[in-house]
Parts: C-alpha cells; structure tokens; sequence
C-alpha cells in the first residue's frame, strides 16, 4: 500500500486565532475554518512526513481513536482540502516550496 | 491654410476620499457638473493629485446592471470591468481611464475599487458598514444588508457625525486605525461628512428587544469583518494582505455585537 504524503499550499494566507485555524484561498478569498483534526493535518504537512506517521503521532496522541479509523478519516480531510487547493497531496514526498505567509502570525 | 484640429477643452476636478486626492479629467462640462454635485464636499482644491483619471465618455447603451465585476491585474497595470464601464490604472505612472457614459455610478465603481487596491497594500480597507464619529472617535457598525446600517444612521444623535451609512473607509495608522467619511451612500442616500478620527469600536448589528452590546471571540470577530471586506481583485498577494489586515484589525480595534431596537437610546451605548 503507497504512503500518502500531504503538504501546505503555500499559495493560501492561514492564521491561527485562540487555537482556531483560519485559511483563505488566493485564488478565489473562500474563507476555511478547520476543526482540531485539520489544523493538526495542517500545522505537520510538511511535505516529507506521510500520513500515516502523521495520523500515529500527531492525531493519536490527541484524540482516543482506533489507527486505521483516524488514518481513514484523516485520508479524508486531507482530499477535501486538496480539493479547494489548501493543500497538495502526492504518493512521493513533496519538495519545500515557499513557506506559507504568515502561517506562525 | 484652414485650421484643420480643433482644441478641446480639458476640464478636471480632483476627489479627495480617504485624504486621497484622484484627479479626474473630462472634456464635457456637463459630466463635470455631474460629478460636482455627486462628490460635493469631497471635491478639493489640492493641487497634487495621487492618481489622473482620464474618463472617456461613450455614447449612451443599455448595459446589463448585473454584469459581475472583473478586476485583473497583469504587466503592472490594473483593469477595471463590469457592463457599464472599463477602466485601467497603471500604479507605476499614476494615471489611468475610464472608458464610461456620462452617468455618476459608472465612476463610483471604479473609485470605489481604486480604493480598495489602494488601501490593500496599506493594511486598510473598505468595509460594508455605518460608521459616525462621536467625542472625537469613530464608531463603525457592520452588516449585511437589512443588518441595520441605515437604521442606526437615522437614529444618531446631533452630537454624532455621520461617516457613512453603507461603506466605511479605514485606514491604518500608526498602531491604529482611522475611518474617514465617504461619499459612497446607501438607503440614507446622504454622503458622510469628510472628516477623520481613530476607530474606538466596530459593532456588528443584530436586531434585537433589547439595546446591549456583547464580547466576541476573536475568531468570529475576524471571520465577520473578512465577510464585510469590500474586495474584488482576483490577485493571490491582495488576498493575503487583506487576510491579515483583518487579523491586525481585530487584534488592536474591540470589536463587539451590538443588539439594538430599533430607537434612538441604542446610542446611550455608544461613545
């Protein structure tokens, strides 16, 4: 089975807010508010950690949930914010491009 | 030998907003006349201009009203559509046209979204709310439309100047921000006053039984302000600017709900 390997779209503006991550997409200003699953998907996709080991030390560590249940799930979020462009997602590690503006803001 | 060109006249006016003179050239008196009147009190005698606006005046048609607005930005220069008008502005040169019939709402929106790229690269904004100044601070009140813009306008006391009743116009200064009055109205049809003062509140209307004024999260503070941002380039580094605007904005502006019946007590709240 491939590893999924998941990385910020460094074309987004995110800030996080009292523990709220806020995400707005350059090409279109859609506004995103991601739960606390996300914005630890968010904050660890660094290109070179696959999901998998994200989902085990990450997501684990922080919520009560079966492995293969929080991979599934995560697996999921990942597509759907692939899908408005917030992040990339590739079989193979995804090289650093730009660093995200004002993402630690 | 027969004179075989004409002179035109070249008339201008220059429209101060946001302590922002936009020198506008045209050569019909009329239209001249036109914007006079539409911009009366924000009409200035400034010499300098930040930006010349060449309108180009185009034989009357029946544009469709609902026509989207594209704003583009390519090779430095800034283009301006929507059904009633094209326009581009060059920022390097400081000057731009306008290509519209002589009607005052065609120029409206293009200084309306003049401004917006402006006071983008600025950390500033325009932002669909009310605003009035009162004991030498302004006061901004947002919302979506029937949110209670207009009511809240009609309702200020003597003492309140009114900045505005549909779109206010905030720069930033210093650690602060500044509102300025606008002459882009609303329901009230009236233009605001021209003058300034630093941003002491933004409320955000709700109708209610009951004048109070409650805290926000910070995190629905700033996702309300971003939805009540007037923006409309497609440009990547704009977005992002604007974003964070909104979070600076919310980090140094007390930015609260403000339920109010709709009578004029609710100001006993403000200032």
């Amino acid at each position: 089975m491939s590893r999924l390997y998941v990385a910020r779209n460094p074309r987004v503006a995110a800030r996080s807010l009292d523990g709220e991550m806020m995400i707005m997409s350059g090409r279109d200003s859609t506004l995103f508010t991601l739960n606390k699953t996300a914005t630890i998907l968010w904050q660890s996709a660094d290109g070179t950690t696959p999901l998998d080991e994200i989902v085990e030390h990450r997501i684990c560590t922080e919520f009560e949930v079966a492995p293969a249940v929080a991979l599934q799930d995560a697996e999921t979020v990942a597509r759907e914010l692939a899908s408005h462009e917030i992040l990339q997602i590739s079989e193979e590690p995804i090289p650093p491009r730009n660093t995200v503006a004002g993402e630690s803001r | 030998m027969p004179e075989l060109t004409t002179e035109v006249d070249r008339l201008s006016l220059v429209i101060e907003i946001g302590s922002m003179p936009v020198r506008v050239h045209t050569t019909d008196a009329r239209f001249l006349t036109m914007l006079q009147d539409r911009y009366a009190g924000f009409v200035s005698a400034s010499e300098q201009a930040e930006i010349e606006f060449d309108v180009q005046l185009t034989p009357p048609n029946s544009p469709d009203p609902y026509a989207p607005v594209s704003v583009t930005h390519r090779l430095g220069r800034w283009t301006f559509e929507r059904g009633d008008f094209r326009a581009e502005w060059e920022p390097a040169s400081r000057t731009g046209w306008i290509r519209q019939t002589a009607n005052p709402y065609s120029i409206d929106a293009v200084l309306r979204i003049f401004h917006t790229l402006v006071l983008a690269r600025q950390g500033g904004f325009l932002m669909h709310s009310a605003s009035a100044i009162r004991n030498g601070k302004a006061f901004l009140f947002a919302g979506v439309s029937e949110a209670g813009k207009t009511t809240i306008s009609r309702l200020a006391p003597p003492d309140a100047t009114l900045l505005t009743d549909e779109i206010s116009y905030v720069r930033k200064q210093g650690a602060g921000y500044v509102a300025y009055g606008t002459p882009f109205t609303g329901e009230l049809a009236k233009l605001g006053e021209n003058v300034s003062a630093p941003v002491a509140a933004l409320y955000l209307l709700a109708k209610g039984s009951e004048n109070r004024i409650d805290p926000i999260p910070p995190g629905e503070a700033t996702r309300s302000l971003l939805a009540n941002l007037l923006f409309f380039a497609e440009d990547e580094e704009l977005v992002q600017s604007t974003f964070h605007s909104a979070f600076e904005f919310v980090s140094r502006v007390p930015v609260s709900r403000l339920t109010f019946v709709p009578d004029a007590r609710v100001w006993e709240l403000i200032g």
